[in-house]
């Protein structure tokens, strides 16, 4: 394996020089620095969006912008969200980082394919700027007929920045599925993997599975809108509740492609900063693919009020309590793995402890939601939007921005600042408490999702929630601050700054152009930390004969 | 955009010889071997096909609910679709794939002017579907039998072999208010609210006209779903052959510079097994749409 040097002379940043080398590179590290970059821009895009949202509900009726703006606002919001920076962003932007890196690859398996997604993924999203721009969609995220076809926003224009996108999705996910198939080096057993290579491979299952789906039906109803083809219209003898199947066939198993890789992501955090093996292995690896399986059974529990008969909201709603199955085991190992280890608190661990935290509410208040008296109840109520941001921002953005910090001075070859990332993510973990629980209760007594207006008695919840919507946006303007900063002035980074095993921290920081010099060779499973010690000198750790 | 990914998958390879594969120019620098090359790219395209027919899945999915829920209407209107084009085409397509196969087996020996003969057909047989193709659709929009509220058809549409094979001609059990000569004057003059013309009386409502086989006697509703179907489902599939004759023209070219042997075959099998997997498609589409009992 490669020496464990510091040396930043030639690494993938430094081997080609301008723009021009990046915008047509073939190279994995570089295009997932892409991604990261365009998917940290979607996020503000998307965040500013939220605290418009936010803003306007400080009072009850009308604040700062009109009704028909916040329709708008909220649906730019779900849509940047969902489809531009959780669904690609800890897949495409850190798994293209370190996947082939972990696996002891060269690349990935199709490097034009896997540049060709990133600019499927920037065409897309000039799409939903393009109906943003003009007169910005108002339908939700969920593009439900009939509103969708006869509403005089421009739908077309970001349905189909959805339909692109949801084809850079399958790109990258075929991509990971083959090249973990076929890529891995000697001695790279299934069950020597990376816990986040399981999470990845699982996510590409779905991806490849469930999104040509979303994409057939989004096609469907830019047709439909288009030239009035009647599928989906019911004056035409169409389905509208047909889109819906459709529509969740898709985007329930896409809440596992935005889930899954955050399992992976603190798979990997909690064994390194507890400097303890991995509890559980099998358990965990496994876990990931039965979620990606029950995942596509599950669908129609969005539609226990669309009309759907009883026996198969019945059947739906039982498949969604034996996904709490493989959840659970995942957050049992997690616990194990910490217990009686060393833990060390830095920023990467902290989000990981917060995303169990949050994601625990988020996932056990799924629950309340698959029990369908409960749901009839609290359907379409602030309920619903508490639990899937506790499981979406608390969960998947948790993850990413401990993944972000984990990896950060492996790819940037920088040390952030490390007291103002704990500061920061410990503002960002109380603001989501504070934004998302009052919401809970606000939705257990009633208060709708997606209304302008409410009633007085709901103003202190809203006010509570928008505050700490305000804490977290601070929590990310430092977050961002220092981040850029470190990459002038921070101070270099050693090979292994976190004592990690897998194989990436076995490279230099940043990762030389060609990854490994020559093909790695596996004896051992990921989490062995026996033969790494602390090295003061270097503030990283080292291996022992080495 | 499916041919830009067709393309990136048959083809990792172009040349990048970073660490000395030299007796392989066709080795991508990431790969070990050109068998590991081959089976990446297989287990690629195969991946691909699968989102292929998840992506089509969602059309069949929709055929086989409106089918089940209203078959009268799928019963009623395939009368409007020509089975001997279609059957042509079928026809056309099967023999198109025994010449990609054909192809591949020509790659694989090096015989590379039966390769580039054998590619050139598959071409020509695609441009055959899609002038068929062309010939069907322009019957379709002359006798206004379009999707949705475009649905307005000519009393001419019934002119079909498969009606007239079943009821004999000249049958059309037309309304009073249009009279067999206006049909053949291309009358559209149908729909109860646009299109009638000034001269005539009162058109009969939409819903009442006795037109088409003698068991129909009014037309079912909603008609204009089996079109908004045959539409969505032969044009997507119509558009997969337009790229796969992109691809096949690509490789033509690569094929008549001698570039694949033995030792390198990928492109031209991944592309014979895309262009299997759209055969087959219309191998499912031709009995659901044109042979409905």
């Amino acid at each position: 394996m490669a020496a464990p040097g510091t040396t930043i002379d030639e690494n993938f940043i430094t081997h080609e020089k301008g723009l021009l080398s990046w915008l047509t590179t073939l190279d994995h590290k570089r295009i997932g620095v892409m991604y990261l970059m365009c998917v940290l821009g979607a996020f503000l895009l998307g965040g500013t969006a939220a605290l418009v949202v936010r803003t306007e509900l400080w009072t009850p009726g009308p604040t700062i912008i009109s009704h028909d703006v916040y329709n708008q606002a909220f649906t730019l919001h779900g849509a940047a969200m969902v489809f531009l920076v959780i669904i690609p962003g800890i897949p495409a932007a850190l798994g293209n980082i370190v996947l082939p890196l972990m696996l002891g690859a060269k690349d990935v398996a199709f490097p034009r394919l896997n540049l060709a997604s990133w600019y499927l993924w920037v065409i897309g999203a000039l799409f939903l700027i393009a109906s943003l721009v003009t007169n910005a969609a108002d339908t939700g995220w969920t593009f439900y007929t009939p509103y969708s076809t006869t509403t005089t926003t421009s739908v077309i224009p970001a349905v189909f920045g959805a339909f692109i996108l949801g084809f850079s999705s399958i790109f990258t996910g075929l991509n990971f599925m083959t090249t973990i198939h076929k890529l891995r080096p000697p001695g790279m057993t299934w069950f020597r993997m990376p816990l986040f290579l399981w999470a990845l491979y699982s996510t590409a299952v779905m991806q490849v599975l469930a999104t040509p789906v979303l994409g057939i039906t989004l096609l469907m109803l830019i047709v439909e809108r288009a030239v009035g083809i009647g599928i989906f219209d019911p004056k035409l003898g169409g389905d509208p509740v047909l889109f819906q199947h459709f529509f969740w066939f898709y985007s329930h198993p896409a809440v596992y492609i935005m889930i899954v890789p955050a399992f992976g992501v603190v798979s990997e955090i909690f064994p390194v900063f507890s400097r303890k093996r991995v509890f559980g292995y099998k358990f965990i690896a496994l876990s990931s693919v039965a979620i990606a399986i029950l995942g596509f059974l599950v669908w129609g529990h969005h539609m226990f009020t669309s009309g759907q008969s009883v026996v198969a909201s019945t059947v739906f709603s039982a498949i969604t309590f034996l996904i709490a199955i493989p959840t659970a085991i995942k957050v049992f190992n997690w616990v194990t793995t910490m217990y009686k280890g060393a833990v060390h608190l830095e920023t990467p661990m902290i989000y990981s402890l917060g995303f169990l935290w949050v994601f625990t509410i988020g996932g056990v208040t799924g629950m309340f939601l698959s029990v369908m008296s409960t749901d009839i109840h609290l359907h379409d109520t602030y309920f619903v939007v508490a639990h899937f941001h506790y499981v979406m921002m608390g969960g998947a953005i948790t993850a990413l921005l401990g993944g972000l910090h984990y990896w950060w001075p492996k790819m940037s070859g920088r040390m952030y600042n490390e007291k103002l990332g704990q500061v920061s993510s410990l503002i960002v973990l109380f603001g989501l408490n504070l934004t998302f629980f009052p919401q809970f209760i606000m939705g257990s007594r009633g208060m709708p999702r997606r209304y302008y207006n409410y009633l007085p008695e709901f103003q202190e919840m809203h006010q509570l929630s928008t505050i700490g919507a305000y804490m977290m946006g601070l929590g990310f303007v430092i977050t961002a601050w220092y981040l850029i900063v470190s990459l002038k002035k921070g101070r270099i980074a050693p090979a292994n700054p976190w004592g990690g095993h897998t194989l990436e921290w076995h490279c230099s920081s940043p990762p030389p152009y060609y990854n490994f010099h020559d093909a790695p060779v596996i004896t051992e499973g990921p989490y062995e930390y026996a033969d790494w010690t602390y090295d003061k000198k270097i503030g990283g750790y080292v291996r022992k004969g080495q | 955009m499916s041919e830009a990914t067709t393309a990136d998958k048959t083809h990792g390879a172009d040349g990048h010889d970073h660490s000395g594969h030299g007796e392989f120019p066709f080795l991508a620098h990431h790969f070990d071997t050109p068998q590991q090359q081959f089976e990446t790219g297989k287990l690629g395209i195969w991946l691909f096909l699968v989102t292929e027919v998840l992506f089509f899945g969602g059309l069949f999915c929709a055929y086989a609910l409106y089918r089940s829920l209203h078959p009268e209407v799928f019963e009623y209107a395939h009368f409007f679709l020509d089975t001997k084009w279609g059957a042509i085409n079928t026809c056309v397509l099967i023999f198109s794939s025994v010449t990609a196969a054909w192809a591949v087996r020509n790659a694989q020996l090096k015989q590379t002017k039966m390769l580039v003969i054998n590619i050139a057909i598959t071409i020509l047989c695609g441009f055959g579907f899609m002038g068929i193709k062309y010939v069907e659709y322009s019957h379709k929009i002359h006798d206004g039998l379009l999707p949705g509220s475009h649905y307005q058809p000519t009393l001419h549409a019934w002119d079909t072999p498969a009606y007239k094979a079943k009821y004999g001609s000249g049958e059309h059990a037309t309304s009073p208010a249009a009279p067999h000569g206006k049909a053949a004057a291309h009358d559209k003059g149908v729909a109860p609210t646009e299109g009638a013309p000034a001269s005539e009386a009162k058109p009969v409502p939409f819903s009442e006209r006795k037109v088409g086989p003698h068991e129909f006697n009014v037309e079912p509703r909603n008609v204009n779903r089996f079109f908004a179907i045959y539409f969505c489902m032969t044009g997507l599939h119509g558009i997969h052959v337009v790229v796969g004759i992109g691809i096949w023209v690509w490789l033509l070219i690569r094929a008549s510079r001698g570039e694949f042997g033995p030792q390198y075959f990928g492109p031209i099998d991944y592309a014979a097994l895309y262009w299997h997997l759209v055969d087959l498609i219309w191998i499912y589409l031709f009995p659901l749409l044109y042979l409905i009992h």
